[in-house]
């Protein structure tokens, strides 16, 4: 028995900032002082609040501790564990009011979320099956195969209102129970963890904090449909969530939780890992069965849809993490209690990356119906340097913004589809007035172009010729009719193309095209760019009547595009300036200035 | 995408060879093998030089097109060298709109290389990528396996030092 637990996040953000440093300094610290058999210290998963990693809980007390130096750790572990006084000052500051310490859940970051999915991340040893099964992992399966029939468990699914986390929202039970109806020698079982969105990483929480939530759920979907064999597709890029697969799966199977029948029930299932190798339109479901399959991982047109002819040529479903991560709560809670949470058709929760201009950047998961207001001024603490929100950006390069006017409408799949954006995997990035919407909508475009795979001619094609248009649109070349002919564009490539990817690649232009035509319409009419953003059309400035003349800016100038003399106001030739910015981070007096 | 190292010849050892040999020979009847192999051989070699794709296509007995296919369709397999410490800036959104843009230029002001290729002398290789997870540490950047965050463009001389 220990008397004391120390947690620390082992998840990918908190990794990049040194948390395995801590963790080494730690047990080192913790040897000095002959706690060894007093103080267990844990590697965890991600608990949601990366901006300040590397993050560490002190239990029994629940102390948490933000962004955690090694050279922190002596005091703390003389301090607080070896003597039990807090180190007040290294403690998160959210968390220390005038009256005392408080619990995490009541910090705003907190307080409002609502953990289903990533209930055990962060909190048990992903990489220990015995804490898992602590936590009551692995009793659903049993439950599932000793108490249920396969109708049973798809009945389940559809009274709960589940519907898939990774973009689409197709309610899980049907996908099931249409793969069940399907008679098959052979069926599979997918999990697409080939998280593919820029800029959303719950799915890698997931793997990364509690990896046997998806294997238990891969187990429970192939004895509802009939499987025995299934398959992780997992992105190569995160190479920690594929270790901790890798040691789940053959624990699983010491267990007997994976392998020959299980629990002594006659089911058996397996699962294996194939790795992706970065394409992003093998999230698209019929390629990432054709990339399983170790081909060129390019989509097919359906019907046949996966659930008759999927992989191998065999009925498959195909579920993304996150909606595994769900099942095994409802198998055990019931689907009344998962069908409690959220709004008319969307149950549960959903777990959201917050990114860019936010202070409390990480993860967060709320009950479906939170508002947009509710996510990013009281969760996510708002926009930091005081500047203006514009925009949020949802579903990645297949979503779209939502603008300041739609602040408080309540986050579902349909509400957001209504807004011309989408719920897709639930990256959430926040864009504040320094940002250009028709520069997003071009990086978005860059984005499709490089990763569409070709196969059909709409996207190759048509994704390329948006790319042009929007980079003459921000180069100040384009006129109205370029702007007719983009959205034309935008509209045949949504209704021709093979696969998800092409039908939803013109959402980013749409939609800003929708909120912030006067953006476009500036860029073409006025040949400039409100945000400041776009070079082609900036010019740097200098005050004359701010400038002191020091020449700290003419050094600076890698262009040499700056001339005058000590003491007196200096001059930029805009023919020579690169427009780099260099002068005006440099300037001390605030004298430089984008126009 | 040209690259400055295209000359390099291919200088596979007998040791990678049989390395390679044994992988095929382990996973070759899996389902959906060619995949995995290809990434056992990257793992080997560092890269997939047409060398490489050719031995694979002699030992699973496929033809070599579909090896080449498959080894251009994903942007992990490398048909080029690496250099010895490989810089990939993440150009994720979350980067993005924090700024990763200029860390990017800066690199390839300063390397004089740009996205995919390597220096001449083979010491650093520049790849744009998508997303390594750290968002909350944006605008990231990749050196081998070493995360650094939160930077600017002014960083960039300082960290580069420390591999010189």
């Amino acid at each position: 028995m220990y008397r004391s637990h120390v947690l620390v996040c082992g998840g990918t953000g908190c990794t990049s900032s040194g948390s395995p440093q801590i963790i080494e300094k730690l047990k080192e610290e913790i040897a000095k002082q002959g706690l060894q058999d007093e103080v267990a210290v844990i590697q965890t998963g991600c608990h949601g609040l990366c901006a300040l990693g590397p993050i560490m809980i002190v239990y029994p007390d629940a102390s948490f501790y933000s962004m955690v130096k090694v050279e922190d750790i002596p005091e703390i572990v003389s301090e607080h564990l070896l003597k039990g006084r807090v180190v007040t000052r290294l403690l998160y500051k959210e968390t220390v009011t005038t009256t005392g310490v408080r619990a995490l859940i009541d910090t705003d970051f907190y307080k409002k979320q609502h953990r289903v999915a990533l209930r055990n991340c962060g909190v048990i040893n992903p990489e220990v099956i015995d804490e898992y099964i602590g936590t009551g992992g692995y009793e659903a399966l049993g439950k599932v195969l000793t108490e249920m029939t396969p109708e049973d468990v798809i009945q389940i699914l559809l009274d709960s209102g589940l519907r898939g986390r990774g973009g689409g929202g197709f309610p899980t039970g049907l996908k099931w129970k249409l793969a069940r109806q399907n008679d098959g020698d052979q069926k599979y079982v997918c999990c697409n963890a080939d998280e593919g969105d820029p800029g959303a990483f719950m799915d890698r929480s997931v793997l990364e904090g509690d990896p046997h939530v998806v294997l238990e759920a891969m187990a429970i979907a192939g004895y509802a449909i009939g499987a025995n064999q299934g398959y992780i597709y997992v992105r190569a890029e995160y190479p920690i969530a594929v270790e901790r697969l890798q040691i789940a799966i053959k624990q699983a199977r010491e267990y007997n939780l994976l392998g020959k029948d299980i629990f002594g029930t006659g089911f058996d299932f397996d699962i294996d890992l194939r790795l992706g190798a970065g394409a992003f339109v093998c999230g698209e479901e019929t390629a990432l069965m054709t990339s399983i399959e170790g081909k060129r991982g390019e989509p097919r047109p359906r019907p046949p849809y996966p659930a008759q002819k999927g992989l191998f040529g065999k009925p498959t479903i195909l579920n993304n993490v996150e909606t595994y991560a769900n099942i095994p709560q409802i198998i055990l809670n019931g689907p009344e209690w998962f069908a409690s949470m959220g709004t008319e058709k969307s149950k549960g929760t959903k777990v959201f990356a917050l990114g860019g201009k936010i202070h409390n950047t990480g993860l967060v998961e709320i009950p479906m119906g939170t508002t947009l207001r509710e996510v990013i001024e009281e969760i996510g603490g708002g926009i930091p340097n005081g500047k203006k929100f514009k925009a949020a950006q949802t579903g990645g390069p297949s979503g779209g913004c939502i603008p300041a006017e739609h602040f408080d409408i309540p986050i579902d799949y349909d509400n957001l589809i209504s807004i011309g954006s989408m719920m897709g995997s639930g990256g959430l990035i926040v864009m504040d007035e320094d940002d250009c919407m028709v520069d997003i909508a071009k990086f978005f475009l860059e984005f499709t172009v490089e990763e569409s795979c070709g196969k059909c001619t709409p996207c190759r094609v048509g994704t390329k010729r948006m790319l042009e248009i929007l980079e003459k649109i921000t180069k100040g070349q384009a006129t109205m009719e370029d702007l007719d002919k983009l959205e034309e564009l935008c509209y045949y490539i949504k209704d021709n193309s093979l696969c998800g990817l092409g039908q939803t690649a013109p959402n980013p232009v749409l939609s800003t095209l929708r909120y912030f035509r006067d953006e476009y319409e500036a860029h073409i009419k006025e040949k400039r760019c409100p945000a400041g953003v776009c070079k082609a059309l900036l010019s740097y400035v200098i005050d004359r009547d701010k400038c002191r003349g020091c020449t700290l800016c003419a050094k600076t100038c890698p262009a040499g595009a700056i001339m005058g003399s000590v003491r007196n106001p200096h001059v930029i030739d805009p023919d020579k300036c690169v427009k780099c910015g260099a002068c005006m981070e440099k300037c001390r007096f605030g004298a430089i200035y984008k126009k | 995408m040209a690259c400055k190292k295209q000359t390099v010849p291919f200088s596979g050892t007998k040791e990678q060879e049989e390395a390679l040999k044994k992988a095929i020979s382990e996973l070759k009847d899996t389902p959906g093998a060619l995949m995995p192999i290809m990434q056992k051989a990257q793992e080997i070699y560092g890269y997939l030089p047409i060398e490489v794709q050719t031995m694979i296509s002699d030992e699973m007995e496929i033809p070599l097109e579909k090896v080449y296919g498959v080894a251009t369709f994903y942007s992990q397999f490398a048909l080029q060298p690496k250099g010895k410490y490989k810089i990939s800036v993440c150009l994720g959104t979350a980067c993005y709109v924090k700024g990763s843009g200029a860390i990017f230029s800066k690199l390839e002001e300063i390397l004089g290389i740009t996205n995919g290729e390597c220096t001449p002398d083979g010491k650093f290789s520049l790849d744009s990528c998508r997303c390594v997870g750290a968002c909350g540490l944006a605008p990231v950047m990749m050196i081998n396996d070493e995360v650094y965050g939160r930077l600017v463009p002014d960083d960039i001389p300082g960290i580069l030092a420390k591999y010189n």
